[in-house]
């Protein structure tokens, strides 16, 4: 902003400024002055307002002068070292944004002494190192906690981190991946390909792989159906697929939600899963201490 | 309706905005401790959109300020004008139309401030149809304030007079400039100035507000109810005269410390920060002169509460006149700013300041309204006094330890940057002194309706005896 003022502007607040400061010093001789024919001092001047209001003749006091030149001295020089006087900036050359940068660089050192202490360290080694831990849970608060929940418990359509089953797999390397580059979980929609009886019981089945609710035959078919349709990615035997994202449909863990019509709204709709990259956000140190950090909180630190 | 003992001045509309100053500083000072409350238990809002607290919070800032100061300053200013000139008030009839004209206004406000329609801006919230009124309103304050003057039998004019003419210029001109917005409905403006600059101009009008309104209009109340109670001269004239011009001059320019470190340029910041510091001596000259002219008579705050009022309310003034020009210095202000401390800083001028010099000021004021010499009980008035003391006390401490608290909560880090304490808990760490504050405005409320029935046990005789004569000289 201060660029913009020009000459003229700047000359205009100066002068303003340093005469209303110099008018106040200039007021004070002015008035303090003994004028000729007035009262003594400390006696009572002669005009009497309202029957008995009346003032007195006394000096301003000293002390409180002085106060009043002191505060005059001190803006007077403040706007010597400081910008003030429109745009000549101080001769401390002072700003505000200035000060700003100072004190994120001091923040900054501080940040990259205290965190060279993890650097280059193994992700299962700092998940057993408590300093570690501490730093990275509050990496955790600032970055995570706001998908999947302060403890890291997930939410719908937030993978739980706090369990032991792993969407992209529960390898340091493989978290870290995670964290750094981000993951795109797709699940295309199957309204217009799936017959509408067949897509029922294709549910009933997932919903319990082990003892779906279906007579033999209609499982059977169901089965096929599964193969044809699923396995590609959830596998034969619909454990799921790391490489893919595909959830483990054959346990009791629902990222969308378990009930039979939020399934099928999985199944007929399609959902998408978005865990966005770090890379850019936080260094290479901070993102190994958060893969510590969640490796720690599925239990996988105590095995 | 006339005063008994001096027939030629006009005391109807004192009578009226003295008897509105109690009556609005009892509803706005409920609404205060009402919002005071739902900071501790929210679901005091009863789930209405109409008192949730974004809603009456603006609702007990313009009753206390504007309703509650100002009726305090347009009965007080009138009753001075008039005996300080020796002469009537000028258009009578236009006197009474700020009575009627103001009290609308605060009954609109009181209206549409819950029904949150606002223009956002603090302390001036009203939108436009309201604000034409408070402009009318306000030249017409002018016109007869000023013309009073100019027909004085006196030839030097009164100090008291310098400060509330400074103020009624001052606010009209900070009002309309504030104000100007462009009507978009009947209920919705658009201000008309944008980004920075309409901040700029906001607290240009805010902090003036708190200059002029606030600080000149009862200075100008001190000037004379302090000597008239005392019966004691003012101390020095040269004093007054230096504090006065120095004071409405460096005043104009403090508002930039109200957005220290934001978008506002660097030099209107250190400006903002150098004339408040250079407004100590200025501000410090009215409670020297207040208290100097208090001096002579120290025996009289063993038996006169309203002596004890003045006292304490110059003594906060002192406080509050140290504690902002401190608060503005950048460093101090970036520990104190967006915390309780402000909430501290405002109430010891609000509470210790404008309101004890104004029940003050009312004590004397009310009797000789009512042809007495003083209120119907001199001890209620003492345990007034002390109600809102310790009221006054008990608030602003609450809220300078929560403040500062806050303010190191909110600035502590850990060793990797990040911050140590979470917003919630700053706010769970307040939660005692809130309660503290509470206390103190329901303590400070209280002696409100003590002054209540004091005002009222003094007046309904005088007002019954009125409407006798009145009757009988009917019937006759």
């Amino acid at each position: 902003m201060n660029e913009m003022l020009g000459p003229a502007w700047t000359a205009f607040i100066s002068v303003l400024v340093v005469v209303n400061i110099i008018g106040c010093l200039w007021l004070i001789w002015w008035t303090a002055r003994p004028r000729v024919g007035e009262e003594a001092e400390g006696a009572e001047k002669n005009h009497v307002w309202d029957e008995d209001l009346k003032e007195l003749n006394n000096p301003m006091p000293r002390w409180w002068l002085n106060l009043f030149v002191i505060t005059v001295v001190f803006a007077l020089g403040y706007l010597v070292f400081f910008p003030g006087l429109g745009s000549f900036a101080g001769t401390l050359g002072w700003s505000q944004s200035g000060q700003h940068d100072q004190r994120l660089s001091t923040v900054q050192a501080q940040r990259d002494a205290f965190y060279a202490t993890f650097d280059g360290r193994d992700v299962a080694e700092l998940a057993g190192d408590l300093d570690a831990v501490q730093a990275a849970s509050r990496l955790f608060a600032d970055n995570c906690a706001g998908c999947h929940g302060p403890s890291g418990q997930g939410a719908l359509g937030f993978p739980n981190l706090a369990d032991k089953d792993w969407l992209y797999g529960h390898e340091p390397a493989q978290i870290v991946a995670s964290i750094s580059n981000g993951r795109q979980g797709v699940m295309p929609p199957f309204l217009a390909t799936l017959d509408p009886a067949v897509a029922d019981d294709l549910i009933a089945l997932v919903s319990n792989w082990k003892e779906p609710p279906l007579p033999q035959a209609r499982r059977a078919v169901a089965e096929q159906k599964f193969k044809v349709t699923c396995a590609a990615c959830h596998g034969q035997d619909a454990r799921g697929n790391p490489l893919l994202g595909a959830p483990n449909l054959s346990d009791d863990i629902w990222l969308h939600g378990g009930s039979t019509e939020q399934i099928r709204q999985t199944v007929m709709f399609g959902r998408q899963g978005a865990m966005p990259a770090h890379k850019e956000r936080l260094s290479e140190t901070e993102i190994r201490l958060l893969a510590a950090y969640v490796y720690r909180l599925s239990g996988q630190a105590d095995q | 309706m006339t005063s008994p003992t001096l027939p030629s001045y006009n005391d109807t509309v004192v009578r009226q905005f003295a008897l509105a100053t109690v009556l609005w500083g009892i509803v706005g000072m409920t609404v205060g401790v009402l919002i005071a409350a739902q900071l501790m238990w929210p679901q005091l809002n009863f789930d209405l959109p109409w008192l949730t607290y974004s809603r009456l919070r603006p609702l007990h800032t313009n009753a206390v300020i504007f309703a509650f100061g100002g009726c305090a300053l347009f009965a007080t200013s009138y009753w001075v004008v008039q005996r300080t000139c020796k002469a009537p008030l000028f258009l009578p009839r236009l006197a009474s139309f700020t009575f009627w004209g103001w009290q609308a206004v605060i009954v609109a406000a009181a209206i549409t401030l819950p029904l949150g329609i606002t223009q956002s801006k603090e302390y001036a919230e009203l939108e436009w149809p309201i604000d034409l009124l408070i402009a009318a309103v306000w030249v017409a304050y002018a016109v007869v304030f000023f013309g009073t003057i100019a027909q004085r039998k006196q030839r030097h004019i009164y100090v008291a007079n310098w400060f509330y003419g400074a103020f009624i210029l001052t606010v009209a001109v900070l009002h309309i400039v504030n104000s100007a917005a462009i009507p978009f409905s009947l209920t919705k403006s658009y201000s008309a100035y944008s980004g920075t600059v309409d901040a700029m101009v906001q607290w240009w009008y805010g902090h003036n507000a708190v200059g002029f309104f606030l600080t000149a209009g009862f200075l100008g109340m001190m000037y004379y109810f302090v000597p008239k109670q005392a019966g004691r001269p003012i101390y020095s004239y040269r004093l007054s005269v230096v504090h006065f011009w120095a004071l409405i001059s460096i005043y104009m320019w403090a508002g930039p410390h109200h957005l220290h470190y934001t978008a506002l340029p660097d030099w209107v910041q250190s400006l903002g920060m150098v004339f408040s510091l250079v407004l100590l001596a200025p501000s410090w000259g009215g409670m020297i002169n207040g208290v100097m002219t208090l001096s002579g008579a120290w025996h009289k705050l063993r038996e006169d509460p309203i002596i004890k009022f003045m006292i304490v309310s110059l003594s906060f003034y002192g406080m509050s006149t140290f504690e902002g020009p401190m608060m503005s210095i950048k460093t101090v202000n970036a520990l104190s700013h967006y915390t309780d401390w402000t909430i501290g800083h405002v109430h010891s001028g609000a509470l210790g300041w404008v309101a004890m010099m104004t029940i003050g000021s009312l004590y004397v004021l009310i009797p000789r309204l009512y042809g007495k010499t003083e209120m119907h009980s001199v001890p209620a008035i003492n345990v007034h006094f002390w109600l809102s003391t310790i009221g006054t006390v008990l608030y602003i401490t609450a809220m300078w330890i929560a403040g500062v608290m806050q303010g190191l909560m909110w600035r502590a880090v850990n060793e990797d940057g990040t911050l140590t304490y979470s917003f919630i808990e700053s706010l769970q760490a307040t939660y005692p002194f809130s309660f503290m504050r509470l206390l103190g405005g329901l303590v400070f409320l209280s002696g409100m309706f003590v002054m209540a029935w004091n005002v009222w046990k003094t007046v309904e005789p005088e007002r019954a005896a009125m409407t006798t004569v009145n009757t009988a000289e009917g019937a006759a």
